[in-house]
């Protein structure tokens, strides 16, 4: 898949529907993804600098992206990091997806591959900023001796090597070949802050044209020949088993082919998607729902609740905080808790297996495609140097495609099919069943203040469902788990006293990586007391964490670039009030000021929600703006009415129909302001903007209504008022 | 273009139903004539059998509008329209909707950069041509009644500040015609 620039000409519609279906045909029969080849179409994209680029004849630069563009604009931030060091023409860049079975061939050629943790730029930042500059350094060697020039005498300007003093100047497209010979002596030094020309430019994102005309290609759309389509459903309760089915009912559907029996469920085989459906529906399992059948997520909250009754493991402890809650003069404590929380990605999981005699093919959106990878190494029995996976555009990720669970049902079908290609699609439920949730958490804040009303102690207990735990259980230790406490054990403000402690808790539901992880529900328990605290000092709440802050500057300065641009304090009609938070997570810091509306019925908007964030310095400052757009709406769905409820060992809310999210007129203005410390400092950005609006939206409910919001999600509160 | 469906080389355990009957659609402009049950949702025909994929699957009940098509010029939820509702009616897709150059929502959606997934944007902006279309100053209010359907990405900001913009572009294109 490759993307470009496009003018809005009715051309470039047809071009790039064509390049996609096209490209999709054949990418079966392509042998290989190597040097100058794009690996969808197998035609050449131009000479190979490195394994980062290539330059064709005509200059036009096809930079290689070895993340996953879910929406949070990897397919554009990644090329500019190259480009500011390119001296290229960024109308002449395009993007496509690097191959993770060349990085497998080719020592990790492509560094890390995974998505995730908001960690795109500020992980691999340096490397593909030096991929630029050394290809721009043999771009101008390959000059210097052509024209028999010191190189000191060169500079590059829009995708050209420039002579001044002679008024030479060639372009990229016809350097290419001879700059791909050319080994450098030393590597060249990369731009810092302060020097750069594209780093810092708000540019409109290279994958948005092909995503207006339906040209963009995600992994239901992927077709290849012979393929058939296989619909699949697991045991409703974990753990459970398929007792006994009967095929006939669904071999009787025009069109299915087969019944197949995998790990935790079935899969039926058809000639269509539709066809295969109605195949399973027809189907009467009978399952054997094994030891989980009764797991009820209101029985895990109250066993996480009367956990908090106990001290827990101390992940983090400063001063005596239990003798000083003895002597504080005044004690306040709250209990807060958040549910477990499906992703809920538009695109239903998918994955498309072709296995050959000496190959085998993969096309998936995923977070992680080393992971699918070595997952079809694994079921397959194959040499991991032997599979190629095609990443395509994820309809969604938030964390839910960067575990491999889809792929490795899909590849366990394929190879039960043998040589017949397949394309395996979860329905919305069934998605959402076998999906892996937000862990549930509870959470015990104290607060002891002096007779000044200045708090001298805060205690802290969390139980929380852990990811590491089952996970990677190597990296939790003492009983903590760093996902599940970051937000907590970190907690910024300057209070002499402090204990956070920790229950490290697991239940059967499968929990994973959901936006901003820990923070999603640490951010709203912290910053919700943190109003509770304030109330209890009879402080404004903004000038109390003021007074809190001022060890992090970087924090006050963020904080109050959020209350100034939002003009806080400013009078609102009754109905109406201001909430504040601020939370640091994945590296940036991020204030809010939601600006909210409660009718006297209850029923809650949000109008506005005025954010100031501290990403350290910027790639694409549009895009910064569009995850704190989307973090913030995200954020908003859950906190109003997000909930995965276990009944009977079962998921409650499975579509759409239940789980409700925001929608156009539920949507808050989001406005973003830039605090940023610059210097060495990047920060992500797909996450950071999530953890303030739960509890800015609960600080201004609690203005209007008198109603403390402890527990999420917000609409299982009465709040009507009078 | 290839039509696909039938079911030649179906197994032998495949069994007629008598529900065979050609289906005759008219999409984008082009009439096909297909061999499917009249019951499959039209969703499924466009993608599996025309291979126009830019049309979402999304929740398969008619709640989150990735689905979303034109059926005579109005938006209509594919996912659960059979097939043999849309028979004999013009059917437009994403596909589709662009004429000699982009529509006006597509133009804006680019200038805004209001996709970010991308997923559910088909269908959105289906739901938001038909609304330019027959609205030519849409409102806060009117855009909040016409788009329903869901995204995930939250890009609600950039599609209400982009259709204000391709309602204007709509307006430009009237007065220079």
């Amino acid at each position: 898949m490759t993307l470009q620039n496009s003018t809005l000409s009715r051309r470039a519609f047809v071009k790039s529907s064509v390049a996609a279906s096209g490209g999709l045909m054949l990418a079966l029969s392509l042998p290989k993804a190597n040097a100058g080849l794009d690996p969808w179409t197998g035609e050449p994209t131009g000479t190979e600098i490195s394994a980062w680029l290539t330059i064709d004849p005509n200059s036009q630069v096809t930079i290689r992206v070895a993340q996953s563009e879910m929406g949070e604009g990897v397919f554009t931030a990644m090329p500019m990091l190259v480009a500011e060091e390119l001296d290229c023409d960024w109308s002449q860049v395009k993007a496509e997806y690097a191959s993770a079975n060349r990085s497998v061939r080719e020592n990790g050629v492509y560094k890390r591959m995974g998505t995730g943790g908001s960690g795109a730029v500020r992980r691999s930042r340096e490397y593909l900023q030096q991929a630029g500059a050394s290809a721009r350094e043999r771009l101008k060697a390959a000059a210097a001796a052509r024209w028999e020039v010191p190189v000191a005498e060169l500079r590059t300007e829009g995708g050209e090597v420039l002579h001044d003093a002679s008024g030479r100047r060639t372009a990229y497209g016809v350097l290419a070949a001879e700059a791909a010979a050319i080994t450098l002596a030393e590597e060249p030094a990369i731009r810092k802050a302060g020097e750069f020309k594209l780093l810092g430019t708000p540019l409109n994102r290279l994958d948005v044209p092909s995503k207006v005309d339906g040209s963009a290609t995600f992994g239901i759309d992927v077709k290849v020949p012979g393929m058939v389509y296989a619909a699949y459903d697991a045991c409703p309760v974990w753990g459970g088993t398929l007792a006994a089915l009967e095929d006939a009912p669904a071999l009787a559907v025009k069109g299915v082919k087969k019944v197949i029996r995998v790990e935790d469920g079935f899969a039926v085989i058809a000639d269509s998607y539709w066809r295969a459906r109605k195949g399973l529906e027809a189907l009467s399992p009978e399952w054997d729902l094994g030891p989980n059948a009764s797991a009820s997520s209101d029985a895990m909250r109250a066993e996480f609740k009367s956990d908090l009754d106990r001290r827990g493991v101390v992940a983090h402890e400063e001063g005596d905080a239990y003798a000083s809650l003895e002597t504080a003069e005044t004690v306040i404590e709250a209990d807060y808790d958040a549910p477990y929380l499906a992703h809920l990605a538009m695109e239903p999981v998918n994955c498309t297996v072709s296995i050959a005699k000496d190959r085998v093919d993969v096309w998936t959106g995923t977070q992680n495609p080393e992971s699918v990878l070595g997952a079809a190494a694994e079921i397959l029995g194959r040499a991991p140097e032997t599979i190629h996976v095609h990443n395509c555009f994820l309809g969604g990720g938030f964390g839910r495609r960067s575990m491999p669970d889809f792929a490795r049902r899909a590849l366990a079908i394929a190879k039960a099919l043998g040589n017949t290609p397949v394309k395996v699609l979860w329905s919305r439920e069934a998605d959402t069943r076998t999906g892996h949730f937000r862990p549930l958490a509870a959470l015990r804040f104290k607060a002891g203040f002096d007779a000044n009303g200045k708090p001298v102690a805060l205690l802290n207990r969390s139980a929380t469902h852990s990811i590491l735990a089952g996970f990677r259980p190597e990296v939790v230790q003492n009983g903590l788990d760093g996902s599940s406490t970051e937000g907590l054990e970190n907690q910024p403000y300057d209070i002499t006293n402090v204990s956070i402690e920790h229950h490290l808790k697991r239940t059967p539901v499968p929990v994973w990586f959901w936006r901003s992880v820990g923070s999603s529900q640490n951010g709203f328990a912290l910053e919700a007391f943190i109003d509770e605290m304030a109330e209890a000092a009879g402080q404004d709440p903004l000038a109390f964490r003021q007074a809190l802050l001022h060890k992090h500057p970087a924090m006050l300065k963020t904080l109050n670039l959020a209350a100034e641009k939002a003009d806080w304090g400013r009078p609102m009609a009754p109905g109406s009030a201001q909430g504040i938070a601020i939370h640091e997570s994945f590296g940036s810091i991020c204030a809010q000021v939601a600006e909210v509306t409660v009718t006297q019925g209850g029923e809650v908007k949000v109008e506005r929600v005025v954010t100031a964030i501290d990403c350290g310095n910027t790639v694409n400052p549009r895009t910064i703006a569009e995850q704190v757009e989307s973090s913030v709406i995200y954020g908003l769905s859950a906190a109003l009415w997000g909930r995965s409820d276990i009944e009977n060992g079962q998921v409650v809310q499975q579509n759409f129909d239940r789980n409700r999210v925001v929608k156009m007129v539920e949507a808050p203005a989001v406005e973003t302001h830039f605090s940023l410390s610059g210097g060495e400092h990047w920060g992500g950005i797909g996450e950071p903007a999530l953890p303030p609006t739960a509890p800015a939206v609960v600080n201004a409910i609690y203005k209007i209504t008198g109603r403390r919001i402890r527990a999420l999600p917000i609409a299982q509160h009465d709040l009507r008022w009078s | 273009m290839k039509i696909m469906g039938g079911d030649g080389s179906g197994p032998a355990v495949a069994h007629d139903l008598g529900m065979h009957s050609m289906i005759t659609l008219t999409v984008n402009g082009k009439t096909h004539t297909l061999d499917v049950e009249p019951d499959t949702p039209l969703l499924w025909v466009l993608r599996d059998h025309l291979d126009l994929t830019g049309t979402k699957f999304g929740c398969g009940i008619a709640q989150c509008g990735a689905c979303t098509v034109h059926l005579d010029g109005r938006p209509l939820r594919s996912c659960v329209t059979p097939v043999s509702v849309a028979e004999g009616q013009a059917i437009t897709t994403i596909e589709g909707l662009a004429g000699d150059t982009l529509h006006a929502v597509q133009q804006a959606w680019i200038e805004h950069d209001v996709p970010q997934c991308g997923y559910c944007q088909s269908g959105q902006l289906m739901v938001a041509a038909h609304l330019v279309d027959n609205t030519p100053n849409p409102s806060d209010d009117d855009i909040d009644q016409a788009m329903i359907n869901i995204c995930r990405c939250g890009t609600y900001p950039r599609m209400r500040s982009a259709i204000h913009r391709a309602a204007a572009l709509a307006r430009d294109a009237m007065a220079d015609a």
